[in-house]
């Protein structure tokens, strides 16, 4: 009999592995994954809430920084690129940091528009993120109230 | 939930030593392994926070190498007392930080007479070979390629124990040409240029660490300085034997 806990525990397992097989994650969410335990639970939560707030800051100094028609600090744009680039990669952000490599090129060779395109996809992409760790983390949520254990899963 | 500006950590479950507020840290226990970790990155420190504690180690986390230097004691001239009796066993630090590099930082710690004995660990999200020269011919124990995972962690605080119960823990060896080590051996000496704090002839009670919390963060400078005048087969010092860690790792930028 298909139970409740089984069917969510299956949802999650196949919603983290198409995660990973999409791109969107990668073996460093993995490593965040391992330090979560019974003492701190809601780490991986926590770290990527942080990251989230991360990307709004950065984005926006981004964003201003483009704004200044005519006056842009191309390497003022690219100190915060390379921040994003570094806290997506420490959370195992895979697609934002990627947009973060372009992104950190088109700082690099003052190319305004390609800046501004970056900009729109990176904005795009931890957006997109947000929306899917939520779910991932809700399904985990739905498992525990429904008394079941968060299956490990192996990638 | 934490917030900017170089705070560290807010969350109850991780905020055991928290120095304001009248709250007193815990005192430090003499076989524990303080480790001061900088980074400007909140997630990065939140992390490496984690990875730390994870592995048994007393973290304080600063977000700056001047903040690093404030808890040191040594942002003046003017040598203090209390903190010669301040237990660091490590320091790790990022490399690119504004305002102050994990390379100058490492300087003036080298340079400073209390605390040049204690390794400091350099991490970095570039894998460049003239900055990880640099560093380890200015002292670094060891380069670590961020993003940092539990088994670099692990490794370190191996080498700081002296354990040899890890299959890698010769810092010598790359991952992938370690042996595994047999363990009715006797442990092989301590790695050079370690000293443990917990064998200094000092019996004072050590200061508490406290965590450090600091003001917003200034604009970053520019953050890579890749020095090309170095050779690239310049020859590692005698002095720290440190392998270089994650030379040849695909699929890093």
């Amino acid at each position: 009999m298909d139970t409740l806990v089984s069917q969510l525990q299956r949802q999650f397992r196949d919603y983290t592995i198409s995660l990973y097989h999409q791109g969107f994650l990668d073996d460093q969410f993995t490593e965040l994954k391992k330090l979560q335990d019974e003492c701190s639970p809601d780490f991986v939560a926590e770290v990527v809430s942080l990251f989230f707030e991360d990307c709004e800051k950065l984005i926006g100094n981004m964003a201003r920084a483009l704004d200044q028609t005519g006056n842009v600090d191309f390497s003022l744009v690219g100190s915060s690129v390379h921040q994003l680039k570094g806290s997506s990669s420490s959370v195992g952000a895979k697609r934002v940091k990627g947009l973060c490599v372009t992104f950190k090129e088109c700082c690099d060779s003052q190319n305004f528009e390609g800046c501004v395109r970056c900009l729109q996809q990176v904005d795009i992409e931890y957006k997109s993120l947000k929306a899917k760790l939520q779910d991932l983390f809700s399904l985990e949520q739905q498992i525990v109230q429904a008394g079941g254990r968060i299956p490990q899963v192996d990638i | 939930m934490a917030k900017d500006g170089g705070v560290s950590c807010l969350r109850s479950s991780e905020m055991l030593n928290v120095g304001i507020g009248g709250m007193e840290p815990p005192p430090l226990d003499l076989d524990e392994v303080h480790v001061l970790a900088v980074d400007d990155s909140l997630v990065d420190r939140i992390v490496i926070e984690r990875l730390l504690r994870i592995t048994s180690c007393k973290v304080t986390a600063v977000d700056s190498g001047w903040r690093a230097l404030e808890f040191l004691g040594l942002d003046n001239d003017k040598a203090s007392d209390e903190f010669d009796k301040l237990k660091v066993d490590m320091i790790i630090t990022d490399y690119c930080m504004p305002g102050m590099t994990g390379y100058e930082l490492l300087k003036k710690i080298k340079e400073s007479s209390s605390f040049r004995q204690v390794p400091v660990v350099i991490m970095s999200s570039e894998n460049v070979l003239t900055r990880i020269d640099r560093c380890l011919e200015e002292g670094a124990e060891d380069f670590l390629l961020k993003p940092v995972k539990l088994a670099d962690v692990k490794r370190l605080r191996s080498c700081l124990t002296g354990d040899v119960k890890l299959s890698n823990g010769n810092k010598r060896k790359l991952p992938e040409d370690s042996v595994s080590v047999d363990t009715s051996l006797p442990p092989p000496p301590p790695p050079l240029s370690l000293t443990l704090s917990t064998d200094s002839s000092d019996s004072s009670p050590p200061l508490s660490p406290v965590e450090v919390f600091s003001s917003p963060l200034s604009s970053p400078e520019d953050d890579d300085d890749v020095l090309t005048s170095s050779p690239e087969g310049s020859p590692m010092s005698e002095e720290s034997p440190i392998r270089r860690q994650k030379m040849a790792s695909p699929g890093l930028d």
